[in-house]
């Protein structure tokens, strides 16, 4: 599904990851974790096209994705969730979970200034899409609130929401579960297993190490910009590696 | 569902569709009981500005840029269409396409650089075009009659029927307002539509959703500078006369706070903007000589207290009113 090759950032000549390299195999829940600083945030970026990555390749299916602008990315079928939740405030619920399927929605001016019968259509096909969607992550009843007045579990859910609605082929999600209490938590849990259910492929940023392990097919850990394990949740928790670079180092404890 | 609840279904369904006939019916009949010329030659340049500010709101209140300078596509609108008619005798309608195709060049000459700018460096950038624009009509007067203006401007006509007093304009200018309301508020109602409010909320948020932030900017700029363009034309169709004054910084600074205060991406908005603005020293003569006084006032007291202007934000307000009363009324 997804291939890292190699994959190098420098930031003026400071490496924040070095020859990352991994798949994300099609229908399965990978997720990746590491300590603060370990480079999560710039390899997500790297994939949806924030950043370029300094040499390496990414590809997407048949797609190599590596040097594509952020939309062209998004086009390809990659939705993602962000770590500090990035909604828009002054459009409603509903709408929010509309920009989610702004690929469907077609770009043509003309037509949108002309608003001809067949976008009225498809306007009312979206519309109902995302109210199925809104009704999945138990919304529906706030459609026409403004996103600004919800609060924050449910915005959670919002930015949920609308990275799924347009079934996209990858869905990155960056710590989902980041400020919520133990139950939401679980509501969180359930969605994703839910997603995974239905045939989505996610890619999964959390420091929730319970959530991790239950949830996770693969489990990929990053320290300092390099893939120190890569395996089932099993596996990577009796790594030495890991534990090392969770725990600091074993000689240190002695 | 009973008969009752249909046409409330209808209602809500068709709303804005309503809405739009309701004030195409109201602006038909307006010159039957408005004949004084004066009163009407305001209500055209109401039209003639709302037109303007649909597309600045377009690209201010719903794309979240900033342009101090679409007083220059106004005035290169009416320019335009001036030297076209009057200096190369070309036939006006044809012109006035024209010179728009121009100014929708112009303006992606113009903003495929200037747009990768944002908040103050853009507003700068702006403001330096309208400023360009006018030093260049007030000193190039062997083509733009320099700081006298440029009359005999002709009316339009349509075959034999000239648009060449007020209550015949009242209907010729408000038909190309209705119609510029209707594509924006289709535009806004859409995909594209929806494209633009997520770049205003948050760029990355946006590219991430698939909008291509760059070229849908500098789309929405080109069709705001076309609007504004064909507005001009009107503009010195209209008064037959055309002088720098009309197209100076301070027009520039003036259509914005009728996006202000009108409402930040509200369609509806712009044209109550267009109206209050213009109306405004009208109503209060002891203003007149202190009216940049009362537009700044104006201004300060929106931005302080709604900052989203005052269609938007007394709606916005009222919606987080009545979503928070309905999740009191769930829990209680």
């Amino acid at each position: 599904m997804l291939h890292l090759k190699a994959i190098s950032k420098q930031f003026g000549g400071l490496p924040a990851l070095t020859d990352v390299s991994f798949s994300v195999p099609r229908g399965q829940i990978t997720a990746l974790i590491g300590p603060n600083g370990a480079g999560k945030s710039t390899l997500i970026n790297c994939i949806t096209g924030v950043l370029t990555p300094s040499s390496g390749s990414i590809s997407l299916g048949v797609h190599e994705i590596s040097t594509l602008p952020a939309h062209a990315i998004a086009r390809l079928g990659v939705a993602c969730t962000f770590q500090n939740l990035k909604l828009f405030d002054r459009l409603s619920v509903l709408d929010n979970v509309l920009t989610g399927l702004n690929n469907d929605a077609g770009n043509s001016w003309i037509m949108a200034l002309l608003r001809l019968p067949a976008l009225r259509h498809r306007e009312r096909q979206l519309k109902l899409r995302a109210l199925q969607a809104l009704d999945s992550f138990g919304l529906s009843a706030k459609a026409d609130w403004p996103a600004a007045v919800l609060a924050y579990g449910d915005k959670k859910r919002l930015e949920l929401a609308r990275a799924t609605v347009s079934q996209p082929q990858l869905i990155l999600l960056d710590e989902p579960v980041a400020g919520l209490n133990a139950t939401e938590t679980q509501g969180v849990e359930q969605q994703l297993r839910r997603l995974r259910q239905e045939g989505q492929t996610l890619l999964l940023v959390e420091h929730d190490m319970e959530l991790v392990m239950g949830l996770a097919d693969q489990v990929v850990v990053l320290d300092s910009g390099c893939v120190i394990a890569c395996g089932t949740p099993q596996e990577v928790q009796c790594n030495p590696r890991v534990l090392e670079a969770y725990l600091g180092s074993m000689e240190a404890t002695t | 569902m009973n008969s009752r609840q249909k046409i409330l279904y209808f209602v809500t369904l068709h709303r804005t569709g309503l809405w739009v006939t309701m004030l195409s019916l109201g602006l038909l009949l307006y010159p039957l009981l408005q004949d004084n010329p004066y009163t009407l030659g305001l209500s055209n340049l109401v039209a003639i500005y709302a037109i303007v500010v649909l597309g600045l709101n377009l690209f201010i209140g719903y794309a979240g840029q900033i342009s101090l300078g679409h007083a220059a596509f106004f005035g290169l609108g009416a320019y335009g269409s001036a030297i076209g008619t009057v200096t190369m005798g070309w036939p006006a309608w044809p012109t006035m396409a024209g010179v728009a195709l121009l100014v929708a060049m112009v303006a992606l000459v113009i903003g495929i650089p200037t747009l990768r700018l944002s908040g103050h460096y853009l507003a700068m950038a702006t403001l330096g075009c309208n400023s360009v624009f006018h030093t260049i009509v007030l000193q190039w007067d062997e083509v733009t009659g320099g700081p006298s203006g440029f009359a005999g401007i002709p009316p339009l006509t349509l075959g034999s029927f000239a648009f060449d007093d007020e209550v015949r304009f009242h209907y010729l200018v408000w038909t190309f307002a209705m119609i510029s309301l209707l594509l924006c508020l289709n535009l806004v109602r859409s995909g594209v539509g929806r494209g633009l409010a997520a770049l205003a909320g948050d760029e990355t948020a946006a590219a991430a959703l698939g909008v291509n932030i760059r070229a849908s900017k500098v789309k929405v700029f080109v069709l705001s500078a076309v609007l504004a363009s064909l507005a001009g034309s009107l503009f010195a169709h209209c008064y037959t006369y055309i002088s720098p004054d009309s197209f100076g910084i301070f027009v520039s600074t003036d259509l914005v706070i009728m996006v202000v205060v009108g409402g930040m991406g509200s369609i509806w908005g712009s044209l109550f903007g267009a109206t209050l603005i213009t109306l405004l020293p009208e109503w209060m003569d002891i203003f007149e000589a202190y009216k940049d006084f009362v537009h700044g006032g104006i201004l300060v007291l929106v931005l302080m207290f709604l900052p989203q202007g005052l269609v938007s934000g007394l709606m916005d307000m009222y919606k987080t009113r009545r979503a928070l009363r309905r999740s009191r009324h769930a829990t209680s």
